[in-house]
Formats: structure tokens, C-alpha cells, sequence
């Protein structure tokens, strides 16, 4: 059944304007404009496009708009226009719907409804400008307490150190796996990294022999599939990250659809070419806290107890008793993953149903592990769904030591949030492993506009904690004080541990 | 006091040349393995560990070749991540054996537990006798690398499964006689490449495999596989007794197992 009369965006041509360039036909990637030499006219198939505005970009006479459908189905709150498209697409297809980046969904959004206390009178702010404010983080895991011992007529620490890892700023970018996103993209999130001084998550999908070099600031990740992973590359990073779950799909595992699987990544992931790469749910080797230490420990072995180990979860209900249980497995660092995480390709059911806001996940955690006093003994970074420096100010006063940006370094590469990932087929040559559409990124310009954001939310940052008076994280971290909330129920503020404005 | 230091005196650490011998009774296993590979580290390419009861990821790390001995009982993760190492073990090993591995040898005079050899991307792993479930899961595969099992007597369920690449050959054998011992269940589920050979067993296999006869130019392979397992171990079988169309061959039907599950 032909499903076109209520497409989601419709294509408007103005004829007077268009020059009949094509422009529009080569940049668009889901063969929405074709020119009709016959016509000498350009047509579109406006129910084939997922607005991710390519070809408004590359229209070089602005011929072009991108609308909403004014012919949408009759306007219902329950059955509103994306319920019943979804239904018409599945009916069609008998298929689990697929999407890419994160869930959108109404009321999960808690950053907007806290907010952050500023001096006045009585406490002096700090101006950034003139004073030096601190954004380093220290990352891994910390002695339950500081001894000294003299040595020469000096005091040394006796403590034997645990290893960790040093940020010039609390953000770091999040797990893009080569396959879910092309070695362009990584190499500009690395060497942003660089820049910025911080740490690039390179993702499930093996770590390429060309960005080797970029190690000092990348964190290796290791998830069910144990894609490319060797005991160079888990000595190539600083850091080893084991995926367990996350945010865009709580409970289950990824899935390279085989059209990314190019001979380049057959050869990193150690898989053949064109076919499913999978990584299931569990890791086979981990079904308890116990099994995770043991892999913790096994990596820490091939590791030597250089790096530091993090263990990623989804945020879901009862994540504060598993972090703790990851804190007592041997973890340096937790990773916990909100509902708004983003993925290349996630069921949408679950991306859309399944865990729970960062906010809520981060303060619980961050509560039961002070509660059991093991707080310090480990960090914690937080991600999925953070848009700017604020909500990253609000991030550490909850608790997080830092957090992973992923869909926002995204934008900074041109990404429009179309949601098409998951088909490979990104105009903007970012989440495609095509050859040819990934040249459509500029690596100069992208790492640029990378590492331009980090450094911008560093600012503001700065700025921030310099009005309310704060010169180090240290001293954000888990400052509730610093956080009321509005429009939030006796139950939201508990979970949040702070106190409701005004008060 | 240093471990090499106080293990020496008392006789319970040898080293002369390049080989080295070591009653590992009581050591944790981050001892053992640190000692083993500093050990490496100056110079020793063979040791010989006693008493081994339960020190897990034995090999784990070690950046030089060495052929390691262990008598005794390994703990899990026996030769996690090794890459070139080999490993004879006298005894059996527990689960993880080989896991993600990525080149060597691991030869166990006894049988595995779960997950042996899972993820693993290169080197052999011969088990005298059973395994337990899942082994040889997500095995990788690429160019010319590729790992093989080969596992004398039966596997548990869920064999092969997510399997990628490499080869696992299950003989079947019990106690030495040409008799059946297993039929593990869920084999090869959500196989994407490589290959599983077993003898005689009904086969209960998941979706999206093939399950078909061997041809001659699989029997060539099975024949010298068969060949080196019995050298491993020393048995005074003759090759031919095993060698008929009693084995299956399993592969995946589709490298695209979940297409159209989605859309
Ligand atoms: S890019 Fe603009 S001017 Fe060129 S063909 Fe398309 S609509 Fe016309
Ligand atoms: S990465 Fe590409 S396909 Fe994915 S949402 Fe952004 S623009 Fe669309």
C-alpha cells in the first residue's frame, strides 16, 4: 500500500529559482531528487526524505525548503503523527523498526528543571579572566585515604598509587566505533582530543592501525564481540573501557549492519567483509559481578596494572547497586550511559523505552556510593544527552567526575540529527563507511569544530563555577548545595538529593 | 622482600639459562604472573610451573615467545590474550581457556570448562577430552589468520555460536574408543563465518546454518587435524578409524543473519 500522502517533510522547489544544477540529485543520499531530462525538470519524492537538509545546504541558488507536511494525519495527542507513521512503516515491512541517534522522547529531560546557585554579597565569585579556575580531572581510582611516611626528612606518600588518567577538562568524547562512524570521523575526534587535552573513546569496533598514533589520548573499549581486540590494542590507549551496556540500547548488544562492514573494517574487526557484526547482550564470559571482575582483572593483567579500567552501563532502575558492585569488582572508573544516549543503530522500542535519565541514574549512584563509602575509590563519567556546558556544570554538582559527549560532537561535524545512521548511508559523511561519502567530511575543518566546542564549553564552564564562587571540579563534584530544582516532585527532588528552588 | 628473592633460596623457583621452574603453590596469581613475566623479561623462554591450583591468566601479558608447563589445575582465563605463547597443560583448565586470544598454542592433557577459546583471532587449542558450553564462540577470522579447536571429546551447547571465522573440530571420542559421546545443542547460532566439524552426533543446530556431508577437501583438512591431535597426545589410534562421512560439516547459511529483522 502506498504510504505518501502524510509524509513526514515535504520537498518545496521554488521553479523560478532553480537552475537545473543537480546539486540537490548528487547530494542526497536516499535518492529523494531525480532530473527529469524529458520535463527538464527536477522531481522529488518527498516521502523519502528525512530532512536532513543536505541539499538546502547545497542548493547554490536557496531554491529549495524543507517543510513539515501540512497534510498530516488528523492531530491526536495519543495517536499523534510519529504513532501512526510508525504503525504504517511496520505494517508494510513486519519488521522492528530501526533508528539512529538517541531517544527524543517528551519529559526526560531533567537538566532544564535544575538549576545552579550564583554568589551575591555574602561570597566572593571568581572572574575566570584574571584568576586561574581548575577544569583538570583526575580519572581512576583513589586511595580510601592520603598516608605519608618521612623518607630523607621529607614526607612521601605511602599509598600505593592506583593508575589513572588526567583531563584538561571534564569533557571527554564518547565511544564511536569505526563502522558505526568512518576513520575520518575518529581521526577528528582524536586529534580534538589532543588538542583539548582529553580523551577520545574509539568504540567497540577495534582501534585502526592509522590512529595508533593518536593513543595518548584515546581510551580502547571492549564489548561482547571483542571486536579487534589483542594485547596491542589494549596497551595502545590509556585507558581500557569494558561496553557493557548502553544508553540508546539497554539490554542489547550492537549490530553492524553488513552493508558498513568494508574490507578495512573486516580486517579491524577480524569478520568478513559485507556480513553482520554482532555483539550480543552479555559478554559470554560475564554473568555476574564476580565474572566481571574477573574480566576487570584479566585486563588489568594484559595491562599491567598500568591503566585504568572503566566499566560502561545503561542507566536503568536498579543501576546504583550494580555501580556499587562494579566499584567492589575492581573498576577505576564508571560509565554510566542515560536513556538519551545515541547509538549508529538501535530498535527504536528500545531505545525509546528502556533506562532512565541520566540525572536520576547519576545522583542515585553517586548517593549509594558515598552511603557505602566508596564514593572516592572510583570515577564517574556520565553521558547521553548533555547539550552544553551547563548541563555538563550540573552533571559533576550531581556527582560526575565527568562526562562523554557523543551526539553533540556530532553536531559540531555537521550532523543535522536526521536519525538515518542506521542505513549507512549519512549524506553528511559522518555515520557511513562509504568511501566516497566520507569524503564529504573535512578532517581540518571537522577537528577544528571539535575541538572549538570543547574548548567554548570549557569556558562557560569556567564561568559558571567562577560565579558561583568555585575554582575546582573537585570542589563541584557532588555539590547538591550548588543545585535546586523546579518543577520536579517530592520523589524527582529525593532521587536528585537536592532541594526544590526557593528553598 | 622481593618474590623472586624469597622463592629461590627455598629452592622453589629454578632458573638455569632460559628454562625455569616454579612451585607455584600459594602464589596469588598476580604474583605468579608477574614473576613469569619478568621472568621473560630476562630471558627465559621455558618454564615449568607445580602445584598451579587455580592462579588465573596464566600467560596473560607475556610479550615474548615462552612454552609454559603447567601441572596442576589452572584457573580460569588460561592464556587470555596470548600472543605466541604455548601452553601445555597436565591436568584440566577451567573456563575462559584461550579466551580472545591471538596467537599460539594451547594444549590441555584434560578438559575445559566454558567459553574456551571465545573471541579467540589466531593459534590452535588441541582439549584431550571435553569441553563445556559456548566453545569457540564470536571465534574471529581474517586473511590468514585463523584459529582452530579441536576438541577430542564433546562440547556443550551453544557451540560455534556468533562465530565469525576459525574452525572447531569436535571428535567425539570417549576413552579412546570410536563411540559418541555428546550432542550439544544450539550450535552455531547467529554464525557468520567459519566452520564447525563434528563427528557423528545427531545435530541440533540453531538457525540460519547449514548442516551438510564433508567433502574430500574438508576430510583432507579433518585428516590432519586428527593427525596432530593424536601427536599432541600421544595416542596410539590410527587416523583412519576416525576418518569416514561420520562427520557433519556446519556453516552459516546467511553471513547476513539479521537482515530483515529490522527495517
Ligand atoms: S540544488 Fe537547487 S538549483 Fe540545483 S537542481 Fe536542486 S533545487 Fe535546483
Ligand atoms: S550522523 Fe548523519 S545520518 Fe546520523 S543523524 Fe547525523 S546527519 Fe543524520
Amino acid at each position: 500500500m502506498r504510504n505518501r500522502a502524510a509524509s513526514t517533510y515535504i520537498v518545496l522547489r521554488k521553479e523560478d529559482k532553480c537552475t537545473k544544477c543537480r546539486a540537490c540529485v548528487e547530494q542526497c543520499t536516499y535518492g529523494v531528487h531525480s532530473y527529469n531530462p524529458a520535463k527538464n525538470v527536477i522531481e522529488s519524492k518527498s516521502w523519502l526524505c528525512s530532512n536532513c537538509l543536505r541539499c538546502v545546504e547545497f542548493c547554490p541558488t536557496g531554491a529549495l525548503t524543507i517543510t513539515r507536511n501540512p497534510n498530516s494525519y488528523r492531530m491526536g495527542h495519543h495517536w499523534n503523527h510519529e504513532a501512526i507513521m510508525d504503525v504504517k512503516r511496520q505494517a508494510e515491512t513486519g519488521s522492528a523498526l530501526l533508528e539512529g541517534m538517541g531517544c527524543d522522547g517528551p519529559n526526560l529531560t531533567y537538566w532544564d528543571r535544575l538549576l545552579l546557585n550564583a554568589c551575591q554579597v555574602t561570597n566572593p565569585p571568581i572572574d575566570p579572566i584574571r584568576e586561574p579556575i581548575e577544569t583538570r580531572v583526575i580519572l581512576g581510582r583513589r586511595p580510601p585515604r592520603v598516608e605519608l611516611k618521612p623518607e630523607n626528612r621529607r614526607l612521601m606518600l605511602k599509598n600505593e598509587l592506583a593508575p589513572y588518567i588526567c583531563a584538561e577538562t571534564p569533557i571527554l568524547l564518547a565511544a564511536m566505533s569505526y563502522g558505526a562512524v568512518n576513520l575520518r570521523v575518529q581521526e577528528a575526534m582524536a586529534r580534538a582530543a589532543i588538542e583539548c587535552g582529553t580523551y577520545f573513546n574509539c568504540g567497540e569496533g577495534g582501534l585502526h592501525p592509522e590512529l595508533r598514533r593518536y593513543g595518548s589520548h584515546i581510551i580502547v573499549q571492549v564489548a561482547s564481540g571483542r571486536f579487534g581486540v589483542d594485547i596491542e590494542y589494549l596497551n595502545s590507549g590509556v585507558a581500557v573501557e569494558i561496553k557493557i551496556g548502553q544508553g540508546a540500547k539497554p539490554g542489547i548488544g550492537g549490530h553492524l549492519p553488513g552493508e558498513k562492514v568494508t574490507e578495512d573494517i573486516a580486517m579491524v574487526r577480524m569478520i568478513p567483509k559485507g556480513t553482520d557484526a554482532l555483539s550480543p547482550a552479555p559478554h559470554h564470559d560475564v554473568y555476574s559481578i564476580e565474572d566481571l571482575r574477573q574480566l576487570i582483572y584479566a585486563l588489568k593483567e594484559a595491562t599491567e596494572y598500568k591503566k585504568p579500567v572503566a566499566v560502561k552501563i545503561a542507566a536503568v532502575h536498579n543501576a546504583a547497586a550494580i555501580a556499587s558492585g562494579i566499584a567492589r569488582a575492581g573498576a577505576d572508573i564508571i560509565v554510566l550511559d542515560g536513556v538519551r544516549g545515541s547509538t549508529g543503530a538501535a530498535p527504536k522500542a528500545i531505545r525509546d523505552n528502556m533506562g532512565i535519565p541520566i540525572e536520576l541514574a547519576l545522583a542515585a549512584v553517586d548517593r549509594r556510593l558515598r552511603e557505602e563509602g566508596i564514593r572516592s575509590e572510583v570515577s564517574i563519567i556520565a553521558s547521553g544527552g548533555i547539550r552544553s556546558g551547563a548541563d555538563v556544570v550540573k552533571a559533576i554538582a550531581l556527582g560526575a567526575d565527568a562526562v562523554y559527549i557523543g551526539t553533540a560532537a556530532l553536531i559540531a561535524l555537521g550532523c543535522t540529527l536526521c536519525k538515518m545512521c542506521y542505513t549507512g548511508r549519512c549524506a553528511w559523511g559522518i555515520a557511513t563507511t562509504d568511501a566516497e561519502l566520507s569524503k564529504r567530511l573535512n578532517l581540518e575543518e571537522g577537528c577544528r569544530r571539535v575541538a572549538n566546542l570543547i574548548k567554548a564549553w570549557t569556558m562557560e564552564i569556567k564561568e559558571m563555577m567562577g560565579a558561583m564562587g568555585i575554582d575546582t571540579i573537585e570542589a563541584l563534584r557532588g555539590n547538591r548545595e550548588l543545585l535546586r530544582g523546579v518543577g520536579l516532585t517530592e520523589g524527582e527532588l529525593r532521587v536528585l538529593g537536592i532541594k526544590v528552588a526557593g528553598e | 622482600m622481593d618474590l623472586r628473592e624469597s622463592l629461590e633460596p627455598r629452592g622453589r623457583l629454578q632458573v638455569d639459562g632460559n628454562v625455569a621452574l616454579l612451585d607455584a603453590t600459594g602464589l596469588h596469581y598476580r604474583e605468579l604472573n608477574a614473576l613469569m613475566r619478568r621472568l621473560s623479561a630476562e630471558g627465559v623462554e621455558n618454564v615449568e610451573l607445580h602445584n598451579v591450583n587455580g592462579q588465573r591468566y596464566i600467560g596473560t601479558g607475556l610479550k615474548r615467545p615462552m612454552n609454559i608447563i603447567v601441572r596442576g589445575t589452572p584457573g580460569n582465563d588460561l592464556g587470555m590474550f596470548i600472543n605466541g605463547q604455548r601452553i601445555f597443560v597436565y591436568g584440566n583448565a577451567q573456563d575462559g581457556c584461550g579466551n580472545t586470544m591471538n596467537d599460539g598454542l594451547i594444549v590441555v592433557h584434560g578438559s575445559v570448562g566454558d567459553v574456551a577459546g571465545y573471541a579467540m583471532r589466531g593459534g590452535r587449542i588441541f582439549v584431550r577430552d571435553d569441553a563445556g558450553f559456548r566453545l569457540g564462540i564470536h571465534m574471529k577470522e581474517y586473511g590468514g589468520k585463523k584459529p582452530i579447536i579441536v576438541v577430542g571429546g564433546g562440547a556443550g551447547d551453544f557451540l560455534g555460536e556468533y562465530m565469525a571465522g576459525g574452525l572447531i573440530l569436535v571428535l567425539g571420542l570417549k576413552e579412546e574408543k570410536n563411540e559418541c559421546v555428546h550432542s550439544p545443542k544450539f550450535v552455531g547460532v547467529g554464525m557468520h563465518g567459519g566452520v564447525i566439524y563434528m563427528r557423528g552426533c545427531t545435530i541440533h543446530a540453531g538457525k540460519n546454518v547449514l548442516v551438510e556431508g564433508v567433502e574430500d577437501e574438508d576430510l583432507k583438512l579433518i585428516r590432519s587435524l586428527v593427525e596432530d591431535y593424536f601427536n599432541h597426545f600421544n595416542l596410539d589410534l590410527r587416523v583412519n578409524d576416525f576418518i569416514s562421512d561420520e562427520f557433519v560439516k556446519v556453516t552459516p547459511s546467511t553471513s547476513r543473519p539479521y537482515m530483515g529483522l529490522y527495517r
